[in-house]
């Protein structure tokens, strides 16, 4: 059975707004800028009020894996000493960067931007600040960062003040990068305005609770983009803006992502860049709908507070899902689940991102215990399709929607 | 228009049943899968046909299971190899239990309630380690047919152990084994014992547990490791095999009556 997925009529205001800050990013020293690369999750909001363009290669790297270049560059990293077991966006990325081949290209233009300072947070993973270093090294250029409380219950004054200080810290090397001063008046402005991109973001990704739900995470992944890459400017404010009115008409019209919405999957896990579309696709002919995810929801930064930046940005980058503990986790995914009103749980255990892969401590089984909620478990990877199974997948996601079906 | 059909395609053989109304086997066939799914299957249900002195109109709807399921153009449905092994298990052991089927590329183990109602299931890691692949893998490496490593387990009197997760590393392994100049026969045996570990490490199995797949009609040595290794005598259906097939079948049948009940 044939099916498309449903575009968004705002998709061509989201190719523009993207777009154009691809084409800014490479235009930066012809535009006097200095380029800081950036981890996706903080602190983009100082490096955005230094006057810096700011550059996340793990937006690179998702590229790399759903235009299906990763898997034919992460082994010329792999060759250099970059093992195969360790995050594909970093040996993506730097395959890439020695191929000289790049999704850039694709739009016509040059490749990634040269970094004047990299900036890392490992409330992620270890992987980005080994990742970062690598550049640092082929460009001469400082590799600066926070070294974040990782696997955390509660988050306590301590943690967040040694974050907070480390942040603060960055500012000297920054300053003599960029050849300005630091403005803490800037800094509440950029900070107020990612504040409202992510309270957008979180409304957008809240349509799904609908029943039937008018967007997919498969489109999410997509949507994503400015949440991730601009957040605070004004550009991401008003595609989000533009967004949010589609689905809340899509929802006022009843028109679902997945027609005849019989089932609703949360995914727990990162993206499998490179089968997007095909899991799409599979899902829409089971009348499955992923209605949430853990992933998407991790650009949500509710702590941001113009009237306390530094603190307010060490809270919200180091109480995100991917460095708290099992027992936090596990309250977040029951929450989600119970507010999107989900039939089951779809686990990716994605082999190269043992940090976004949450069903390894036996998560699943006490999950379902606790919901008496279905799992699966696809094994997989963000961006190393060496490591998936067309088939194995496809079947056993089709044996997971029997079981929804059954029960 | 009084028969069933269910054809199972799997990664290694393709398996055909016919039931009549009663859920009756009245013919099977059993043939390589090969690379043109849509022909083995048409094959198949020839076999079939000319075994049990029927023709294409006796067949009231067919169901498809395996990994060529979406190949046969004659089926009316498909479902996957977890639902049919499940089906066609329950069907001989109507009770709560554990379903593994080994099968030449991956194995499953399939929970089933006392309702008959799939509660869980598991599919193995992307990795050939515990499955047919790796069995046809020892074979080769040791100069052997695949058919003779039940035989030949049979005989061992000192069973070598093998540890490895991994095929390859497994194979190397059994190179070490060879140059200690262990016998074949023992060593043939701690393959099948790595079979049963893989197995195990998948899932944790209570209650009754039953087996399916070809692996395991081809080998009844396993049947005999796996009760060992779980503590219990593991239930096998008649033509293990065959049970995808014949789960298919089951299926094609409830879904014929019920598309014949009035609305």
């Amino acid at each position: 059975m044939a099916v498309e997925r449903r575009d968004f009529e705002s998709n061509q205001a989201m190719r523009q707004v993207m777009g154009d800050y691809f084409v800014e990013l490479t235009k930066g020293a012809e535009n006097g800028k200095k380029t800081a690369w950036c981890t996706s999750v903080g602190p983009a909001e100082l490096l955005l009020s230094m006057g810096y363009n700011v550059y996340f290669p793990e937006n690179h790297g998702a590229m790399l894996g759903a235009s299906r270049m990763a898997t034919d560059l992460i082994p010329l990293a792999n060759a250099q000493g970059y093992s195969p077991d360790i995050c594909s966006y970093l040996t993506a990325d730097i395959g890439s960067y020695l191929a000289k081949q790049s999704p850039f290209q694709k739009m016509k233009l040059p490749g990634p931007p040269k970094a004047d300072v990299l900036v890392f947070n490992t409330n992620q993973c270890r992987d980005v600040k080994d990742w970062f270093q690598f550049y640092a090294r082929e460009w001469d250029v400082p590799c600066i960062g926070i070294h974040s409380p990782r696997a955390c219950g509660d988050l306590d004054l301590a943690m967040v003040d040694s974050v907070a200080k480390q942040i603060e810290q960055l500012i000297p090397t920054l300053e003599q990068v960029v050849g300005q001063k630091f403005d803490i008046d800037r800094l509440r402005e950029v900070i107020k305005s990612s504040r409202r991109c992510t309270e957008l973001w979180k409304q957008v990704l809240e349509t799904a609770a609908n029943v039937p739900s008018p967007i997919s995470f498969f489109d999410e992944t997509i949507q994503m983009g400015p949440a991730v890459v601009l957040r605070g400017q004004q550009s991401a404010i008003d595609y989000y803006e533009l967004l949010l009115k589609e689905l809340r008409q899509r929802v006022a019209d009843g028109v679902a992502a997945v027609e005849g919405e019989s089932f609703r999957i949360y995914w727990e896990g990162m993206p499998i860049w490179g089968k997007l579309k095909d899991l799409s696709t599979q899902f829409m002919q089971l009348k499955a709908c992923v209605v949430a995810s853990t992933y998407c929801n991790s650009w949500i930064f509710e702590a941001l507070d113009p009237s306390d930046p530094f603190e307010s940005m060490a809270r919200a980058y180091s109480s995100i899902f991917i460095c708290r503990s099992d027992d936090p986790k596990e309250a977040y995914i029951e929450e989600m689940v119970q507010k999107y009103k989900v039939n089951g749980i779809l686990y990716h255990d994605a082999k190269t991102c043992p940090n976004n892969s949450n069903c390894r401590y036996q998560m699943p089984q006490r999950l379902q215990t606790r919901l008496g909620l279905p799992y699966m478990i696809v094994n997989g990877d963000l961006n190393d399709l060496r490591l998936y199974s067309d088939e194995q997948t496809r079947t056993n996601i089709e044996a997971f929607v029997e079981q929804l079906a059954e029960a | 228009m009084s028969h069933y059909c269910g054809i199972d395609v799997g990664a290694s053989a393709a398996k055909l049943v016919l039931i009549d109304a009663g859920g009756k086997v009245v013919a099977r066939a059993l043939r390589r899968s090969g690379i043109a799914y849509a022909e083995t299957a048409e094959a198949c249900l020839a076999e079939a046909l000319a075994g049990a002195g029927l023709s294409r109109d006796d067949v009231a709807h067919t169901a498809s299971t395996g990994y060529g399921r979406h190949n046969i153009p004659w089926a009316n449905d498909s479902s996957t190899e977890i639902a049919c092994h499940g089906r066609g298990v329950f069907h001989h052991f109507p009770r709560a239990l554990a379903v593994i089927d080994i099968g030449a590329q991956d194995n499953k183990v399939i929970h089933i309630d006392a309702s008959g109602r799939r509660t869980h299931f598991k599919m193995n890691r992307k990795c050939a380690a515990g499955t047919g692949a790796f069995l046809e893998e020892i074979a080769y490496r040791m100069n052997l047919d695949v058919g003779e490593l039940n035989r030949l387990a049979e005989r061992s009197t000192k069973e070598a152990s093998l540890g490895s997760f991994c095929t390859v590393f497994a194979a190397t392994e059994i190179l070490t084994r060879i140059r200690d100049g262990e016998k074949v026969e023992d060593i043939v045996k701690g393959a099948f014992r790595s079979v049963v570990k893989r197995v195990m490490e998948m899932d944790v199995i209570e209650g009754d547990l039953a087996l399916s797949g070809g692996v395991v009609a081809h080998n009844p040595l396993l049947v005999k490791l796996i009760g060992e290794t779980f503590g219990r005598e593991p239930l096998v259906p008649p033509d293990p095999q065959f049970m995808g097939a014949f789960g298919a079948a089951l299926f094609a049948l409830e879904k014929s009556r019920k598309e014949a009940m009035p609305c």
